[in-house]
């Protein structure tokens, strides 16, 4: 009896021990926190969204070595795109955040805008060799907040042999007329006319501004005639069968997969998927997205910036943008953004790639007429625009509602949110 | 003799330390973090300094104005009640079936586990492969029968349909599993003397088994309930919700308010989270009051 009450009591004890030695490892600093008074040398986090990347890689090696010409050592964490904007955000909250930050474009904005970004002027980033158009996405209210290692855009990929057979001669597609006349005659010769993603997410968006920014319609006017005629376009292809009602629920993954079956003539779809393409087992041609009128449509642009968050210790700030301006400058720019399969935001770089690499061309062409969704000062605001967009994008080619009715709520929705 | 009960006092708060550090940290923290979110107004800049101002039922009032929130309540209700009907119904068919101990029946009951065991990422997948509308093997089917093609994941018609088929799909395992355990402990001998009596087949199921069945049935339709309200990947990876928002439940929507934008809306998706939970603890309530009345 007075054993057993003993040994109960000793491990109560002993439980409550090692609950306490759980409890405050828990609350000590993680050890990731960068903040922890390194001084000159030390350690410095950069975070990147190319988890496919591994200590192996060249991109990684490229950080090491930037890092040792700062004089400190790098660690790099890779993290899946699309959690690293909430990453990036509850660091800030908990003043844990890296020392150098690559992001999607787009979202520089919703950080600069919660204070989780240090801008480019206090930070000592020089932004001056960046092309301007690319530039744009990533200033809010006329301020830098990070620096673009790399840019891809849209442009619309064509099956050789699935055109030749129907007798159109790509090079004579210069506008949504000539578009649409050469997917009547692909589906009339028994092939399937062109793929594309407008599914509900911000991908939908991305993929149908080509077309909205093409027709002259503005962001800040979702229900403009223009507007209305560019979600026309789309709406009429799936209703003569031109593009396969499956859009509706593509990401630009799946649009890929129906493209690469060899039955579809046309394939809206970006830079990234060059590699795929010379795998596909057909020969592929590109043109850029053409505008209503003819020319070149501005497709948004996609890629990441390289930022520097704010740190409570500025002192750090010095050594990350050494860091920064060693991956952006132009001795690196061409190494990087050939492993990444992305177009250089300088002017110069371009040339060396399309030097490189004839085929490139086209990609500079449409980067160069190219738009930042976050431009235009939109800011944060854009992901309020760009929510009811796809919406309206997913109501009309559903047939719930007319392109016309569709933009009409969207622009209302917009318009509210926007206030 | 005061400090022996002193000491034995502390020992069961030694014990029982564990479980309370643990529900406090893993079910009340964030369950207190989810409400408090849900209570003020949360912009990506006041989430970072943490200075959210207070604004009250705010993000409730918004929520309940939106456009999207009726047709998510309904859906979800719809989708809860429709996948629970039929899970259950398959599920105790299936059960009642196997329980008649064929040969080859432990293989074949084997088999039916598989959508259970599948990771959730790849039955829906598989699913929207099946039911695309251009190169899905559904529709191919019903052409060989000479059947147009249905858009089933693309037109708001048939998308909250396809998501409810592949929801019911993975959800009878459950069923069958816990039913099929249910009816071993209802003794053959009842059987026996009902069939003396000249009960069989249907009446025996009717007066027998489901009304012995009945604990087993309402903790499995329980279950089922709060499993299936907060569905959420299922439809995410089929159809995002849409088109628009034909296949939206609060769980898909305040996903999407809290984290498929880029511009997270953390008070709002907070709020939706939190009808959910009341939702469920609802039906919990309700469950406890029957069970009592039956005790």
């Amino acid at each position: 009896m007075d054993i057993s009450r003993r040994g109960r009591r000793a491990a109560a004890g002993a439980l409550t021990v090692v609950l306490t030695i759980t409890l405050s490892a828990c609350s000590s600093d993680s050890p990731g926190s960068g903040g922890s008074g390194d001084g000159a040398g030390g350690t410095y986090q950069i975070w990147d969204p190319y988890p496919q990347f591994d200590d192996s890689s060249a991109w990684v090696k490229l950080l090491t070595s930037c890092g040792a010409g700062a004089g400190v050592t790098v660690r790099r964490t890779g993290y899946d795109t699309s959690d690293l904007t909430n990453k990036a955000l509850l660091a800030a909250q908990q003043d844990n955040s890296p020392d150098v930050l690559i992001v999607d474009n787009p979202v520089i904005s919703t950080l600069a805008e919660a204070g989780a970004l240090a801008a480019a002027g206090d930070t000592g980033l020089d932004t001056s060799a960046m092309l301007p158009n690319l530039l744009s996405a990533g200033q809010v209210g006329g301020r830098a907040y990070g620096v673009p290692i790399g840019a891809n855009t849209l442009a619309l990929y064509y099956n050789k042999k699935v055109l030749a057979a129907a007798e159109v001669d790509p090079a004579t597609i210069t506008d949504w007329a000539g578009l649409t006349a050469a997917l009547g005659k692909v589906k009339a010769a028994g092939k399937k006319g062109i793929t594309f993603s407008a599914i509900g997410t911000e991908e939908g968006s991305f993929q149908f501004l080509p077309w909205f920014w093409g027709s002259g319609a503005q962001l800040t006017q979702l229900d403009s005639p223009q507007a209305v005629s560019a979600l026309t376009l789309w709406t009429d292809w799936l209703e003569q069968g031109y593009a396969p009602n499956s859009v509706i629920n593509n990401t630009q993954t799946t649009s890929w997969q129906e493209f690469a079956t060899g039955d579809y003539a046309f394939a809206e779809n970006g830079t990234w998927q060059l590699a795929n393409a010379a795998k596909a087992g057909f020969e592929y041609g590109i043109i850029p997205v053409p505008a209503r009128a003819g020319g070149t449509a501005p497709a948004p642009t996609g890629g990441e910036f390289v930022s520097i968050p704010v740190q409570s210790e500025t002192g750090r700030y010095a050594t990350a943008a050494k860091i920064v301006a060693c991956l952006t400058g132009s001795e690196n720019l061409l190494a990087t953004d050939t492993t990444l399969s992305y177009v250089a935001p300088t002017a110069a770089v371009q040339q060396q790639q399309v030097a490189q690499n004839p085929a490139l061309q086209v990609w500079v062409d449409a980067v160069k007429a190219a738009k930042g969704r976050t431009g235009d000062n939109l800011g944060t605001r854009y992901p309020k625009i760009s929510e009811p967009l796809w919406t309206a994008v997913q109501a009309a080619l559903s047939g719930s509602k007319s392109p016309g009715d569709a933009l009409t709520a969207a622009q209302a929705t917009a318009a509210s949110a926007t206030k | 003799m005061t400090s022996v009960r002193r000491a034995r006092q502390l020992a069961a708060w030694g014990f029982l330390a564990p479980v309370v550090v643990y529900l406090l940290a893993f079910y009340a923290y964030p369950l207190y973090r989810n409400l408090d979110l849900s209570l003020r107004h949360y912009t990506v800049r006041s989430f970072v300094r943490g200075d959210a101002p207070f604004s009250g039922l705010d993000n409730y009032r918004t929520i309940f104005a939106d456009p999207s929130f009726g047709p998510a309540l309904l859906h979800t209700v719809v989708f809860t009640g429709v996948s629970l009907v039929f899970q259950f119904a398959i599920g105790m068919a299936l059960a009642v079936f196997f329980a008649q101990n064929f040969r080859l029946s432990a293989t074949l009951r084997a088999l039916f586990l598989v959508p259970w065991l599948l990771p959730l990422i790849v039955s829906a997948s598989t699913w929207s492969w099946m039911l695309n509308s251009d190169s899905g093997i559904v529709n191919w089917t019903l052409g060989l029968a000479g059947v147009d093609p249905v858009n089933w994941l693309t037109s708001p018609r048939w998308s909250l349909v396809s998501v409810i088929i592949a929801n019911i799909w993975i959800g009878v395992p459950f069923n069958l599993v816990v039913l099929y355990s249910g009816l071993r402990t209802i003794p053959g001998e009842i059987y026996e003397a009902a069939a003396l009596d000249g009960a069989s087949g249907w009446s025996a199921f009717r007066r027998i088994t489901f009304p012995l069945l009945r604990p087993v049935s309402a903790i499995t339709l329980l279950l089922g309930l709060v499993y299936t309200l907060k569905v959420f990947d299922i439809i995410w990876i089929m159809t995002r919700g849409g088109p628009v928002d034909s296949s939206t439940t609060l769980a898909t929507w305040s996903y999407r308010l809290s984290f498929g934008n880029l511009l997270p809306q953390f008070g709002p998706g907070a709020a939706v989270g939190n009808l959910l939970i009341v939702m469920a603890l609802i039906c919990g309530l309700i469950y406890l009051r029957i069970q009592r009345r039956q005790a």
